[in-house]
């Protein structure tokens, strides 16, 4: 592994976006942050700004109200950048399934690279789902 | 100016990033174990720096890279001028430009925090500005002159006979390392009101640009600050060892704070501090 390709997996930056879910996945993703879990020892850190994060994490079913931000975010983000579904509404509407407000999923929307299950998710699943996500990135 | 000084201003230019990335380093661990976190390892700041100069280039305003790169290289020849043992107002000069470089950057790009964060950086220089320069001014009322060398030549330590106006350059030290509570114009880490303040739309490359700045400007503040206790130089060292700790403590200790209450304690404190220093020389001499 080059430095270049060994300094982005070592230094992952989130950016995390809830598109109307009801805050549970977001709840556990900022539980990942405190020092039970604290994800800084991977070097990853809430960067809350789109210019500068690798991994967008996105929670929720995509309404249509959020479908253009989520949008907007992806695509202010440079590459290379990863994309992070989190919870059963984020993979597949959960829920909230065939629901007239909802597009049922972030895939509808944006490629997504990894999905991370559960109602909620659990910080571990969702730390699982980090370095599954790292792995595809080392190796691209 | 020697050889032997020349030789010294590149071996601090090349030593510099490691040593000021290595700080950094130390800084996000010891910040991390006062939280009862682990921490990211020392070896962090440059994986943050590769990683950015790796992403691809997303630029808002041609400006805006012009900016960053005069940031850097304004703080470099400040940097230079510092360890070539040259005049201490025309280094505080050059690297009030420095900081100004980095707001109008922030300023070329039309986002409303970007704008936000470069108003409240130029707060910030009026706040502690006037403090380095006094600083400098106090330096060369004891020593006669406002070179370094001048500084290092002077036969005993400046801090005994400084210690007020020390004691304010430890108030710009912490708006300069963008500490709590004075790290207004942007934060370590965002998620507050600002983003990220003035840095939030430089991105990739030109916010390691800003890092290698950030870096540089460090080991310059933090050498300045060796000074004060020149004879010999490693007591200085280890004085702006732990000044750079004391810093970080407080850090953590301290809430951000309002704006006003900032340019309140430097033009207050500070500057009184500095001026009684000064007053206080003049009348024991």
């Amino acid at each position: 592994m080059g430095l270049l390709t060994r300094s982005r997996v070592k230094s992952p930056w989130i950016l995390h976006y809830c598109t109307g879910g009801c805050n549970g996945c977001d709840i556990e993703i900022l539980a990942c942050l405190t020092p039970l879990y604290d994800v800084e020892r991977f070097g990853i850190l809430n960067i809350g700004n789109p210019k500068h994060a690798d991994l967008l994490i996105v929670t929720g079913p995509v309404n249509w109200k959020s479908e253009q931000v989520l949008k907007n975010l992806y695509e202010q983000m440079p590459e290379p950048k990863l994309v992070m579904a989190v919870g059963a509404c984020a993979c597949s509407g959960g829920v909230f399934h065939n629901c007239y407000n909802t597009l049922g999923g972030i895939d509808k929307v944006i490629p997504v690279d990894i999905y991370v299950r559960g109602c909620a998710a659990r910080p571990e699943a969702i730390i699982d789902g980090v370095v599954g996500a790292l792995n595809k990135l080392a190796e691209s | 100016m020697t050889v032997t000084d020349v030789l010294v201003a590149v071996a601090a230019l090349i030593a510099a990033p490691p040593a000021g990335g290595f700080l950094v380093g130390v800084d996000r661990k010891i910040t991390a174990r006062l939280q009862g976190r682990m921490g990211p390892p020392l070896t962090q700041p440059f994986y943050d720096f590769f990683k950015l100069l790796s992403k691809t280039r997303v630029v808002a305003a041609r400006g805006n890279m012009v900016w960053a790169w005069s940031y850097l290289l304004l703080t470099m020849t400040a940097f230079t001028l510092f360890f070539l043992g040259q005049d201490l107002v025309v280094i505080f000069l050059i690297l009030a430009f420095a900081g100004a470089a980095l707001a109008y950057g922030a300023f070329s790009v039309r986002s409303p925090y970007s704008h936000f964060g470069a108003q409240r950086e130029l707060i910030q220089m009026l706040s502690y500005e006037p403090i380095l320069l006094l600083t400098a001014a106090a330096v060369a009322l004891q020593t006669g002159k406002f070179t370094v060398s001048g500084v290092l030549t002077w036969d005993e330590p400046l801090l005994p006979a400084l210690p007020l106006a020390f004691a304010a350059l430890l108030i710009a030290l912490g708006i300069k390392m963008r500490k709590s509570p004075f790290d207004i114009a942007a934060s370590e880490h965002a998620h507050q009101e600002l983003v990220r303040g003035v840095y939030t739309e430089y991105s990739g490359r030109y916010l390691a640009l800003i890092h290698l700045a950030h870096w540089y400007e460090l080991v310059l503040i933090l050498a300045f600050v060796a000074l004060f206790w020149a004879q010999p130089l490693w007591i200085g060292a280890l004085a702006a060892l732990a000044v750079f700790l004391l810093e970080l403590f407080i850090d953590n200790l301290a809430a951000r704070l309002r704006w006003s209450w900032m340019v309140a304690v430097c033009w207050g404190l500070g500057i009184g501090f500095i001026l009684l220093n000064m007053v206080l020389l003049q009348w024991l001499a």
